[in-house]
């Protein structure tokens, strides 16, 4: 039998622990989200008065310290698209592959599962020396938009190919099941059914893909290369974004006004990528909520 | 003697209003001369080396309703899924035995597996319609076997949704989410998927056990109205259900740890005087 003021006792205990232990989770909540605030209104209160639609739009004049990003902009999408043109069909197939065709304890697809797990380890630094040495001078395509994005595949497909095989591996097998007991083929199951079905995963994959691309600087450095003018076609040098902000900050002295501002316009674009890729990886769920 | 439904079956009159084209309840004639479809011989199966069914030999009668009863885990599920083939994509599962459907081997390697499974639906526990809508649900299974036709894919779309009885319901959605029709819904979408490929067999893996009672009991009336013109086999864990609606009754323990067929006969004679001791204790709920 508990005496009469025991219960209220342990509840008085309980509550106080209770309250420690949420007070703990806010303020390491608190302080993931207010240093990424404070980075951001820095980035405002140096970087946004530069920021204008011509900034945008015009060449860098005196090293970057003047004029603005368009055609670095320009080099960042280009390298951007080569990047996702090669990687995204090639990861979606080995995910296929993966999930649909192997068996997760089978021994290659275990040894597959691994060499993405450590590929996508391996430091950018080396991805970069990897695409110089690959690329640039074997391949002979020199510094190039076409070997940064190259090189950017590499390294994204590791993720796009974990994000894609999650993906199909969420979909429910009762699809499957039922697609083969009406004597439907593989390849119209995979086409009508699973990719659709995990097509919100698989663009989220890709968004996450696009943003851990779109912020690489070390494997850019050595394969695309530095020339911030506005490129021709592939094979022309191009600068990405994040190769210009550590130029200006690291090799332009007076060059830290647009280094803050395009380091905005960075942060910006990757705030977008990942509310579209949150947005779908929510759907995802609601969707296989809803499935079954 | 006619073996229409046994006991409490609906009165005739409850199926005549109720919307299946298919038309109050034929159970009579082609279950009275017992024409055998599906020949099932010394089958066994096993996952892996482990057996889950052993040496059941059992005859299926065109046109009849087949119900498969038994506790869990006695190879009533494996038994469906090699009758289509569905096996096959389990790795590890290994089927010994003969099964022929109308004399053809189905075990044989050079069976056109996705012919078998037209001929051969299957309906699965949980409504599985896929995340489309409704019309691309039954039109994607009618264009892989090769209707093309725009005219005849409208044309069978419309009569396998009246023969479940969805029309009525949906055809003014057509193009709507399949997963945002009701449980019970689904399920006839799932039947009428099947029915679209005019099979002559449909395997029915507990078709009601997701459904609450009033959805139950309309896909319940949708499986007696398909006597006759289907040959069904029905696995269900509701003994109850399985007298209503079934004209044959197969019976299932777990003998050495594998599944074994233990009785065969009437559903009414299975149930009401069983032969064996275990079917006896199973149907009237003192074990299982």
């Amino acid at each position: 039998m508990l005496e009469p003021g025991a219960l209220s006792v342990r509840r008085l205990g309980g509550t106080v622990r209770d309250t420690a232990l949420q007070m703990a989770t806010w303020f390491a909540a608190s302080l993931v989200a207010g240093l990424f605030l404070w980075l951001l209104f820095d980035l405002i209160r140096h970087g946004a008065m530069q920021l204008d639609w011509s900034f945008l739009t015009t060449p860098p004049k005196s090293a970057g310290r003047s004029g603005g990003i368009g055609p670095i902009l320009v080099s960042t999408v280009l390298i951007l698209a080569v990047a996702i043109v090669v990687a995204a069909p090639l990861g979606l197939a080995t995910a296929v592959l993966l999930s649909e065709f192997m068996r997760r304890d089978s021994g290659i697809g275990r040894s597959i599962g691994l060499s993405l797990d450590v590929l996508s380890g391996v430091p950018s630094i080396v991805f970069g020396l990897f695409g110089n040495a690959f690329f640039s001078v074997w391949l002979g395509l020199g510094f190039s938009i076409l070997a940064g994005g190259l090189t950017l595949a590499c390294m994204v497909l590791p993720i796009l190919i974990r994000t894609a095989e999650s993906g199909l591996r969420m979909v429910p097998n009762d699809w499957r099941l039922g697609a083969e007991a009406l004597g439907m083929s593989r390849a119209t199951i995979l086409t009508h059914v699973l990719i659709p079905a995990a097509a919100p995963a698989l663009v989220a994959g890709l968004m996450l893909g696009i943003g851990r691309a779109m912020a690489e600087t070390a494997a850019l450095v050595f394969t695309s290369g530095y020339v911030d003018r506005m490129p021709s076609s592939l094979l022309d040098s191009g600068r990405a974004i994040s190769v210009h902000i550590y130029d200006l900050t690291m090799n332009v002295a007076g060059g830290d006004k647009n280094a803050y501002a395009s380091a905005l316009v960075l942060i910006v674009l990757l705030i977008i990528i990942n509310t579209i890729a949150t947005a779908l990886a929510d759907r995802a769920l609601v969707r296989r909520i809803t499935a079954t | 003697m006619t073996r229409t439904t046994n006991g409490n079956a609906p009165p005739a009159e409850q199926n005549a209003c109720t919307p299946f084209t298919l038309g109050p309840l034929v159970a009579g004639p082609p279950c009275c001369t017992p024409e055998t479809q599906i020949k099932i011989d010394s089958l066994a199966l096993s996952y892996s080396g482990k057996p889950a069914l052993k040496d059941v030999s059992l005859d299926i009668y065109r046109g009849c309703i087949t119900a498969l009863i038994g506790p869990s885990g006695c190879g009533k599920t494996s038994l469906l899924s090699s009758l289509n083939r569905l096996t096959d994509m389990i790795p590890g599962c290994q089927v010994d035995g003969r099964i022929t459907i109308d004399g053809q081997d189905v075990r044989d390697t050079s069976l056109d597996v996705r012919a078998l499974r037209r001929r051969v639906g299957m309906i699965f526990q949980r409504p599985n319609p896929f995340p489309l809508s409704i019309r691309r649900n039954l039109e994607m299974p009618l264009r892989e076997h090769g209707t093309k036709n725009k005219k005849e894919l409208a044309d069978r779309i419309e009569k396998a949704l009246t023969d479940v009885g969805l029309w009525p319901e949906v055809h003014d959605r057509l193009d709507t989410p399949a997963l945002a029709l009701s449980g019970g819904q689904q399920q006839r979408l799932c039947i009428a998927r099947a029915l679209v490929l005019n099979p002559s067999i449909l395997l029915m893996d507990e078709p009601c056990s997701a459904l609450d009672p009033l959805s139950s009991g309309v896909v319940e009336d949708l499986i007696q109205s398909l006597r006759g013109r289907y040959t069904v086999i029905i696995v269900t864990h509701n003994l109850a259900q399985a007298r209503r609606i079934a004209n044959y009754a197969a019976f299932f323990w777990i003998k050495d740890r594998a599944g074994t067929l233990i009785e065969f006969n009437h559903c009414q004679t299975l149930f009401e005087t069983p032969k064996h001791e275990l079917t006896a204790a199973y149907v009237s709920g003192q074990r299982g």
